[in-house]
């Protein structure tokens, strides 16, 4: 992974130098609270609904031991022991106090980490595929062009001040497993004969008006990747709308002018930016891939791997459900569920975090990941280590074997900690995930997500959940809108609305109606939610979520 | 004209600690929303929340926020507002986590 | 340098990387774009050395964009910035391509001259210079 040089430290240091000057010049009153707030928003303080929250980059989801660690620490020291991963691959502490923040800032800087740009109207994280560099099915490890990206985004003076937040997400495969439909611009690696390049894809986003993104250029050449981006970004940042900030996306941009008006004004704008780059960015590059080069693999049977495999029928099922095929056949792609039913999902203690540091360290050629579905990744895990690696898991509290099923439910903080959140959602997700659990349904029903959202900003993805869940303020009380048939994948899909929400005592069994239909009509234990979805469409869902209604058309 | 109808109280968040503070009867912040003081006058209200809004060195983000007078002392009538009086539900973290009657 | 109390309290006041100082120019010389400028708009007669792009407020960052584009397009006079725009900017604004702000009076008492100089190093830690230079 990438390793700080002299220019990253020193400029992360003065960054951090301006920001302990803007905290002490707003408690002085030097500068008010409308000029800090953009400010500290780019910094990644957010001001919630019970105290400060402080969002922590992790720049692709890729982290080692140390900075796990150091989060772990953090967290223990200046919050409440614990720590919160995001959809944006980010980590959340909920806790932070306005005059630790710079203290916080210069403990992650030790370990080059940083808050840059992940909030305000800045170019937020660039994500990419949670699988990256270990995925059987990768094209190219888009890893290194995040991080190209991340670097030429960081304090770019243009975009620090733009209508709305930015974001970007890269995938490596023509699996699409970072969600790139539904950003501002997603980009797929992509072959073209013997070359590789870029599929570039605008205006995807989810939030009050869905959508799902439209290709901008088909191929697009790795070394025009930088010019192009930021020609996008330079058109937007001049048209995308100031007036209105719900109408403010690229999204909205593209649906307003048009994408081939878009097109022209970025090859517009392009042909004026592509001169400045002049090939210093792809020495980066280069040099960028090396920092991700591929660990040097061990060489071991996998003997006992096979044996433990048959023996321990729960350890047969984790690794069944939880692990995925790597590019290497003698290894593994481990998901440590974050999602244990009744846990708030998403949220790890600090000794959670000291675990999985260490485990990732001895069995993962010290690299973790973090997906948009809020668990933690283990990239690169020989197989002979798969047995170590759960027991060291299980008795954290880290083993459980429910990686893309139904109680792996996505599902942002909501209205027990957000601000702007209509709603409370962790509870929902708890009821949901311990409900299935009770009924050892799980396994049976096979992979389904669900996505919770706590109002219509969508930070819980719901519009792309198999079944989403939007929780609104309705008079006064919490009522949850169900969505069926999102897709966050390359299939990506924007969800149906159900019909009328349910109250938080009968969300669930209306979730429980959805599941039983699928049950019922799937050809076989074969046939996915989704797929059972897509073949017999949303009549048969809406039939049970709503039986009066449809006894009412009967009685005519 | 005061109102029955109309019963709010200002409230922000501390700005050094981000805690959940109310504007209470002798214009000074408390974190306790049973001492908050009651406006049935939307003017007098605004005014108060104008004030509040000018004390940017130890105060952010306030605003007012329905509350009803009761007997026992105001109560919030919005589950959001309920929420910001206890903390999340899901952690005993927050104003149900700590000692009461602690003013700012 | 000191704030002199007999200038014209409408002059703005002109910061540049060496601190505050007054405000020279003249309305007939200079080119006034506002932040809403279609940038196919943003023509320069040869003559002009004195453009000015208003900033409606500092949260409004087109500015930034008009600057690099008339940089690109090839303008060599100078380039200021006009408008509410804080100190915490100014780095922004020099690598843009402005050679200085234009700030109002009162402005300049709530964000004083070392506020500025705080900034003023805005070549140094530049992701963007280093991914552009030549190869």
């Amino acid at each position: 992974m990438y390793q700080y040089n002299g220019f990253d430290t020193a400029f992360l240091k003065e960054r951090n130098l301006q920001f302990r000057d803007q905290v002490q010049r707003r408690i002085s009153g030097a500068l008010s609270e409308e000029e800090f707030k953009p400010l500290r928003l780019m910094n990644g303080l957010y001001l919630q609904l019970h105290a400060y929250m402080l969002r922590v980059a992790i720049p692709y989801g890729t982290l080692n031991s140390a900075q796990m660690t150091a989060l772990a620490s953090i967290a223990e020291k200046w919050d409440k022991g614990y720590g919160h991963f995001t959809t944006r691959q980010n980590i959340q502490f909920n806790w932070p106090k306005l005059q630790d923040v710079p203290d916080i800032l210069d403990a992650l800087a030790e370990v080059e980490m940083h808050a840059i740009q992940t909030s305000g109207n800045t170019i937020r994280n660039v994500t990419a595929d949670h699988f990256a560099g270990a995925a059987a099915d990768e094209i190219e490890d888009p890893r290194p062009y995040a991080e190209l990206l991340r670097q030429w985004s960081t304090d770019h003076p243009e975009f620090q001040f733009m209508p709305r937040k930015f974001k970007i997400a890269v995938s490596g495969s023509a699996k699409d497993r970072a969600v790139t439909r539904a950003h501002d611009i997603g980009l797929l690696l992509k072959k073209r004969g013997a070359e590789i390049g870029f599929e570039v894809i605008i205006g995807g986003g989810l939030g009050r008006t869905p959508m799902i993104g439209k290709t901008l250029c088909d191929f697009l050449p790795k070394s025009d990747l930088l010019p192009y981006v930021e020609a996008i970004v330079s058109v937007w940042n001049l048209l995308g709308r100031r007036d209105n900030k719900y109408k403010s996306r690229i999204k909205i941009t593209v649906h307003e002018k048009g994408l081939q008006e878009i097109q022209r004004l970025v090859l517009q704008r392009f042909s004026e930016l592509r001169p400045q780059f002049k090939g210093q960015d792809q020495t980066f590059l280069n040099a960028l891939k090396k920092a991700f080069a591929t660990p040097a693999w061990i060489d071991t049977p996998t003997t006992t791997f096979h044996e433990n495999y048959a023996t321990y029928p729960n350890f047969k099922s984790w690794v069944d459900i939880n692990t995925s095929p790597h590019r290497n056949n003698d290894y593994a792609i481990a998901t440590v569920s974050l999602k244990t039913p009744g846990q708030t999902p998403g949220d790890a203690s600090s000794a959670q975090m000291r675990v999985v540091a260490q485990l990732a360290k001895t069995y993962s050629h010290d690299e973790l990941r973090i997906s948009h579905a809020q668990n933690i990744v283990l990239p690169h895990v020989h197989k002979s280590h798969l047995f170590a690696l759960y027991n060291g898991l299980y008795p954290a509290g880290l083993a459980t074997a429910n990686a893309g099923l139904i109680s792996d439910i996505i599902a942002c903080p909501g209205m027990d900690y957000c601000a702007l959140a209509t709603a409370r959602s962790i509870p929902v997700a708890q009821e949901i995930a311990l409900r299935f659990k009770a009924l050892k349904l799980e396994h049976d029903i096979g992979p389904l997500q669900i996505k919770i959202s706590g109002c219509i900003n969508a930070c819980g993805h719901h519009h792309v959940g198999h079944i989403g869940i939007l929780g609104l303020d309705r008079a006064g009380v919490e009522n949850y809108q169900i969505t069926l048939g999102g897709d966050a994948t390359e299939t990506a899909t924007i969800g149906e609305r159900a019909g009328p929400g349910f109250d938080a005592s009968t969300i669930v069994s209306a979730i429980e109606r959805v599941v039983f239909t699928y049950l019922d009509l799937r050809l076989s234990y074969l046939e996915t939610f989704i797929e059972t979805f897509r073949r017999v469409g949303a009549p048969p869902f809406k039939a049970a979520l709503y039986p009066d209604a449809s006894e009412g058309k009967n009685a005519a | 004209m005061p109102s029955k109808s109309y019963s709010k109280v200002i409230t922000a968040n501390a700005l050094l600690n981000g805690d959940v503070i109310y504007l209470n009867a002798k214009g000074g912040w408390t974190r306790q929303h049973s001492n908050a003081k009651i406006f049935h006058a939307k003017k007098d209200a605004q005014a108060a929340l104008n004030t509040a809004t000018a004390e940017a060195s130890h105060v952010v983000g306030a605003y007012l926020a329905d509350f009803s007078d009761e007997d026992a002392g105001p109560k919030p009538t919005h589950f959001r507002e309920v929420f910001r009086t206890k903390g999340p539900g899901n952690y005993f973290h927050g104003k149900q986590a700590e000692a009461k009657n602690v003013s700012v | 340098m000191a704030f002199k109390k007999d200038w014209n309290t409408q002059m703005d006041v002109i910061v540049t990387d060496s601190g505050f100082s007054a405000d020279t120019w003249s309305v007939e010389t200079t080119l006034s774009f506002a932040s809403e400028t279609d940038p196919e708009n943003l023509i320069l007669p040869k003559a002009i050395q004195r453009v000015v792009i208003t900033f409606p407020n500092f949260a409004d960052g087109r500015g930034f964009t008009l600057a690099r584009l008339l940089r690109l397009r090839g303008y060599t006079g100078i380039l200021r910035a006009k408008g509410p725009i804080i100190s915490d900017q100014y780095a922004m604004a020099r690598r843009s391509g402005f050679d200085e702000i234009a700030i109002s009076q009162a402005q300049a008492l709530r964000q004083p001259e070392k506020d500025w100089l705080f900034r003023s190093n805005w070549t140094a830690h530049s992701y963007q210079s280093r991914l552009q230079a030549s190869g």
